[in-house]
């Protein structure tokens, strides 16, 4: 069923919201969700969406863009949608098992996925009928919803998402893919709840990509939460590609156990708002985590990366690195919080964000947010913002290069560290050619998937 | 070829250049010399077309054409290299990319089409060979940790591929061996013929002993006070720039 609401007063409104449909939001939902929502609702009442007084969301008042007259889907009928028959998804020289979530329902997975033994990808919602252990174990876990209205917002109304287990052992050789696809004629909120687990010995890679398909306003919460458990190989890549009206908050809470290692990747080559939340907790020695980002803005995008590593136990390891070019009147965020609590003995943290603004107007906040309360740790921050080499552009254009070509060059020379960090390799190449494309300016995001840059519904970009 | 009457040039309202006149040929070798700070990097600079330094009189023309009107780029695919003093590093960006990238510029510009990827490396190959540079470093980002010889040798094959009518060589000998200097001066040596010239700009007469000059020229403080033939440069080799700087100043 769809609900059509006019959003002014927020706070009262999603509240009379969540009450009504109360009985739609649990009806079909697995219990575990249902059971964490009224506790939800009372954290989003209190805390309200962030504005820029809330200290973590200081740079981006998400307040504005949650108001308005919104469409919500409180049953899967627009997950029946028919845009995944015309959706293919590939990048060059990688296989992937594709998954379709529209509007946050899960809608499709290819019918031959030919899945190893015991790997699970499913809608989370059917995870609750043969994985009910699981979802119990793990769901609302990790994902902090006293600490974050955003994350309290989702966990009240979230309805579906994708659920994906990985047994103890099992390592997936092809990345799991979840296309993440907004569509549909109406101004759209949407909640999208994923819960992944990588047991024992397990390895897997996932693929979370974000798209528009339509050119209305959309709105998007979603969590992920992620359960890397010992000696575990873990990366995702989200790759954000939706057009200037979209408004996405997005959450990878990461939660490792002993001897696990896992990558985080936000690659945003096109948006309108983008609030990420990556959290890692290292909650177990000999944890190894890379969380890394890339983003590329322009005319009145804003991007805001909020990380939290939590190094909760000695022994373990974090590398960071956030790269960004603003161009037009772009602005960005970036804060790197990094605790290092008070047993967390022999700590390695180092974190890095690099700015490149192409203009006058275009805009940075960094913030390094280091709390080490541990004595034997070594942790490094840097932060820098910068312009083009004046000497690096004469170099090139010296050597007949033109002034145009050797702005994509110096660009793309300074994103391709964050690309560099991609451990599947034709997902590299595939991110190579797409960044060179944003930054000549040729990338249709509208029109094309952004991981294999086929044609698409042709919808004009915004 | 090189055309230059009376230039004047200045940055941040410092004057530096202060009314050059300097004629090239095709076939011939001009030497630079002077002291430090006489001016002879920054006419470099001027003549490829470095905006740090404004132009406030005279003319520079190459083949006909109104260098300082072309955009640095235009220049260079006229014809013109620089071979820079201080080879900027530019991580990120590979030798191979940067390298087709320029080649095929030259070519778009003088309306041939670009070179395939396997025509482009086969040139590389040779060009590589001629210059005797080390095949890691062009496997490398541009300059990216590259010794100063290296650096250096690096500039040499670029102007191997580039082949320009002009190449003004900007202190390429300051900071090299003995091995590297002869490397770098075989390179010159071999690229050179009787359609296309070189300025050499130097401190010292050593890089010359490699690379013999039809003229030499002494720059003094944004002048050129003194031209004549190589044995210019042994004089100046033996009595340094004292006896120039006082004769100008007299």
């Amino acid at each position: 069923m769809n609900v059509a609401c006019r959003i002014i007063d927020l706070q009262e409104e999603y509240i009379k919201l969540f009450n009504d449909q109360l009985p739609l939001l649990q009806s079909g939902a697995p219990e575990k969700m249902n059971s964490l929502r009224e506790q939800a609702i009372k954290i989003f009442k209190d805390k309200g969406i962030p504005t820029n007084k809330v200290e973590d969301y200081k740079y981006t008042n998400l307040q504005p863009y949650f108001k308005g007259n919104l469409n919500l889907a409180f049953t899967n009928e627009s997950a029946h949608n028919d845009v995944t028959q015309h959706f293919h998804c590939e990048v060059p020289q990688l296989k992937t098992y594709n998954v379709f979530l529209v509007n946050g329902w899960f809608s499709a997975k290819e019918s031959d996925l030919n899945l190893p033994d015991g790997v699970v990808v499913c809608s989370i919602r059917d995870a609750a009928e043969q994985h009910a252990d699981v979802l119990e174990k793990y769901y609302g876990k990790t994902a902090p919803m006293e600490k974050d209205a955003m994350v309290a917002m989702n966990t009240a109304f979230a309805q579906d998402g994708a659920f994906i287990y990985v047994p103890k052992g099992v390592v997936l050789e092809k990345p799991i893919q979840l296309v993440n696809i907004m569509t549909g004629s109406e101004d759209r909120l949407a909640f999208q709840r994923n819960l992944i687990v990588a047991d024992e010995n397990s390895q897997l890679k996932v693929m979370l990509c974000d798209h528009t398909m339509s050119p209305q306003k959309f709105v998007v919460n979603s969590v992920t939460e992620v359960f890397a458990n010992e000696s575990s190989v873990f990366d995702v890549y989200n790759l954000q590609n939706q057009h200037n009206l979209t408004t996405q908050v997005a959450g990878i809470y990461v939660h490792q156990k002993r001897n696990s290692n896992i990558l985080t990747n936000n690659l945003t080559l096109h948006s309108g708002i983008t609030r990420n939340n990556i959290r890692v907790t290292m909650d177990d020695e000999n944890c190894e985590s890379h969380v890394y980002g890339l983003y590329l803005s322009d005319k009145n995008q804003h991007v805001d990366n909020f990380t939290f590593i939590d190094h909760a136990k000695p022994h373990c390891e974090s590398f960071e690195l956030f790269k960004g070019v603003m161009d037009d009147s772009a602005t960005a965020a970036f804060t790197g919080r990094v605790l290092v609590q008070k047993d967390a003995q022999q700590t390695n943290a180092y974190q890095s964000n690099n700015n490149l603004l192409l203009t006058q107007n275009a805009k940075i906040n960094s913030k390094p947010q280091l709390e080490i309360y541990a004595d034997d740790v070594k942790c490094s921050h840097g932060a820098t913002v910068g312009q083009l080499d004046d000497e690096a552009m004469f170099y090139l254009r010296a050597r007949g290069i033109s002034q145009e070509e050797s702005r994509v060059l110096l660009m793309f020379a300074f994103a391709y560290e964050v690309i560099e960090k991609i451990r599947v390799e034709p997902l590299k190449e595939q991110i190579r050619g797409l960044v060179e494309k944003r930054f000549r300016g040729e990338f249709d995001k509208c029109d094309s998937c952004v991981v294999c840059g086929q044609s698409g519904s042709g919808v004009s970009c915004l | 070829m090189l055309v230059i009457k009376d230039l004047h040039a200045k940055i941040e309202d410092k004057e530096i250049l202060r009314g050059i006149n300097l004629e090239v040929k095709p076939g011939e070798v001009h030497a630079i010399m002077g002291p430090n700070g006489s001016g002879k990097s920054t006419l470099s600079s001027v003549l490829a077309g470095n905006e740090k330094f404004e132009v406030c009189e005279g003319s520079a023309s190459f083949h006909g054409k109104d260098l300082l009107d072309l955009s640095p780029e235009d220049r260079a695919r006229e014809g013109l290299f620089l071979s820079f003093q201080y080879p900027v590093e530019i991580p990120g960006v590979s030798m191979v990319n940067f390298m087709r990238t320029a080649v095929n510029e030259h070519r778009k510009y003088q309306e041939k089409d670009p070179f395939s990827a396997s025509e482009f490396l086969k040139l590389m190959r040779e060009k590589k060979k001629l210059v005797e540079i080390d095949s890691n470093l062009t496997n490398r980002s541009v300059n990216e940790g590259f010794s100063g010889g290296e650096k250096k040798k690096n500039e040499i094959f670029q102007m191997a591929m580039l082949e320009p009518k002009l190449a003004i060589l900007d202190e390429t000998d300051s900071g090299l061996d003995i091995d590297a200097l002869r490397v770098v001066a075989n390179g010159v040596n071999k690229l050179k013929s009787p359609e296309n010239a070189t300025i050499l700009i130097t401190h010292y007469q050593r890089l010359l002993d490699y690379i013999v000059p039809d003229y030499v020229h002494v720059l003094y403080k944004g002048r050129i006070v003194k031209s004549a033939g190589k044995e210019l440069a042994h004089e100046l080799e033996e009595k340094g720039y004292d006896w120039i700087k006082k004769e100008f100043e007299d």
